[in-house]
């Protein structure tokens, strides 16, 4: 008899119970919300909170997009999508367009988001003050009294050591004036992409069984100093492969020489500026 | 009526009524009264297990009390610390009191550099331009006689003094009405000692603080306090003026306490 598996893998109480989560952290938007995570049949890490997420809110009209990296055909992006397809027969994309459900780990497609669309993340540490505070029952208490004054110290250390703000990616926002959040694996690149955004964000985080989210059109602040005001990565060459100068780029080491080319990270973005001329 | 202006303006900064805590049944210290009025010193002794860090805990709000209030002057009146909500609590704490631990790995964050560690309490207050909190980091270590250099030192480069002092700076930078210090020289090298009194002596006739300063260190309290609280087994046996109490001591335990400093 061949192994069946309920619709998207999870039971529907399990569903149930993160779907009230995930309605929780909407109303309350960049507010971690604690949730039942379940054994998912992939390691701590490759992504078990974003495929809990995507799980519970996935219908069988739905289009999933997964990229791993901005690339939709690397290893952890494939095997996803496959898991979905296989428990739940449902249709995947490469476009994001045509996505309606697009689950990401370090990426927010260069494509602009639509109304409607659901962007899922995989979180590895969903809480922006344990740099500042290892104490959980602490970081709980500067959240409910938005102590959040400390978490300024992680931009002080950079702009102290480097001469800059040098965070690059988990680049703490807060979140409709309000919730300090961790937009975790995203480069600060793709911060200014969630203010305002006409999608949802969910983010999921598997290990620490949490689920925050910002809604459509909430602001979404990237924290910096008077002096030293947030700013975007820039690189010095254009994307090797099509040319753009307006995404982010990946540095790649081509030979045992260093030779080295930048190109896009978002790999449908590049193909498509690229006019489909690669493989 | 002039009277009332008169008691405005004495008006203690800080009460501490009928404080009690016990832990399970053991007692922490019981019915506890005394207060502090803004610029006084006040130094709690007495051997150690005898509650004083029990005491500075519960007023700096680390510990609930079992009973009894602490009231605190603020610009929105008297507020009683141990009954208001949580939030003000914390508020209050964190703005208006400094709580110097004996040692300083507890309460400065390690792993982060000297400059960090003074400016966390500006940030938290709402400073939000970089040039500014380096600056004011760098006037603080001046002040507590360490190298401006340093600042970007982590403190696990320090010495036990300079992390004591830089404890100290990072407690004061916010001008706090209040200093909670729970024995700040012991554990101390003795010339290390001397030049932190003389430090403290600076900063607190200066800064016109008020302090709480609990030590088992009767040297350090005639130099440092106006007033002496003699606590023994969770209680407060004998209190006065410093000179008076260390030069003419009442209860028996109290002059067993002054005659066992060792005298050159």
């Amino acid at each position: 008899m061949p192994l069946t598996y309920n619709f998207a893998y999870l039971d529907e109480q399990s569903k149930k119970m993160i779907r009230r989560a995930i309605l929780k952290a909407i109303a309350v938007p960049g507010f971690q919300v604690p949730f039942g995570g379940r054994e998912m049949p992939l390691p701590y890490g490759w992504g078990t909170g974003g495929i809990q997420v995507t799980a519970s809110v996935i219908g069988p009209d739905d289009r999933l997009k997964v990229i791993d990296q901005g690339s939709d055909d690397t290893v952890n992006a494939i095997s996803i999508k496959q898991f979905f397809t296989k428990t739940a027969g449902i249709e995947t994309t490469e476009h994001t367009r045509a996505a309606t459900i697009i689950q990401t780990r370090h990426r927010i497609p260069e494509t602009p988001l639509q109304k409607g669309q659901i962007m899922v993340f995989q979180v590895p540490i969903p809480e922006p003050l344990q740099f500042i505070e290892p104490k959980r029952t602490q970081t709980v208490k500067m959240h409910a009294f938005e102590e959040y004054g400390s978490m300024h110290v992680r931009l002080y250390e950079d702009v102290a050591k480097f001469g800059r703000i040098a965070t690059a990616f988990d680049y703490p926002v807060q979140v409709h004036q309000r919730y300090i959040m961790s937009p975790s694996p995203i480069p600060k690149y793709d911060n200014p992409k969630l203010h305002q955004s006409p999608a949802v964000h969910l983010f999921g985080a598997g290990r620490e069984k949490r689920i925050y989210a910002v809604p459509p059109y909430t602001d979404v602040v990237s924290l910096d100093f008077e002096d030293y005001p947030f700013e975007l990565e820039q690189w010095d060459g254009a994307c090797g492969v099509c040319g753009s100068a307006h995404s982010f780029l990946d540095e790649i080491v081509t030979d045992d020489l260093g030779t080295r080319m930048f190109i896009c990270s978002d790999s449908e973005f590049c193909r498509n500026n690229a006019g489909n001329t690669f493989p | 009526m002039t009277g009332v202006q008169q008691e405005h303006t004495s008006l203690p900064l800080l009460q501490v009524r009928h404080l009690c805590k016990f832990f399970g049944r053991q007692l922490g210290c019981h019915d506890i009264n005394f207060a502090v009025s803004p610029g006084e010193v006040i130094g709690v002794v007495g051997e150690s297990g005898s509650g004083k860090s029990t005491l500075l805990n519960c007023i700096a709000g680390r510990i609930k009390p079992s009973n009894g209030s602490v009231l605190f002057s603020s610009s929105k009146g008297i507020i009683d610390l141990c009954r208001c909500e949580e939030a003000l609590m914390r508020k209050i704490i964190r703005t208006q009191t400094g709580y110097v631990t004996q040692n300083p790995a507890r309460s400065l964050k390690m792993h982060i550099s000297a400059g960090g560690n003074i400016g966390e309490k500006l940030m938290a207050a709402g400073m939000r331009h970089y040039g500014e909190i380096r600056k004011t980091a760098l006037m603080w270590l001046e002040k507590v006689e360490i190298d401006p250099c340093r600042i970007d030192d982590l403190p696990a480069t320090f010495s036990g003094g300079m992390q004591q002092r830089l404890q100290i700076a990072a407690n004061l930078v916010n001008a706090p009405r209040i200093m909670l210090m729970d024995e700040p020289t012991s554990g101390l090298d003795v010339s290390v000692q001397a030049r932190l009194i003389d430090v403290l002596r600076k900063l607190v006739s200066g800064l016109h603080l008020s302090m709480i300063l609990v030590t088992h260190d009767l040297a350090v309290a005639r130099l440092l306090c106006h007033r002496l609280y003699v606590m023994k087994q969770g209680e407060i046996v004998e209190s006065g003026l410093s000179d008076q109490i260390l030069d003419d001591p009442r209860q028996p335990y109290t002059q067993l306490l002054v005659s066992s400093v060792l005298k050159p």
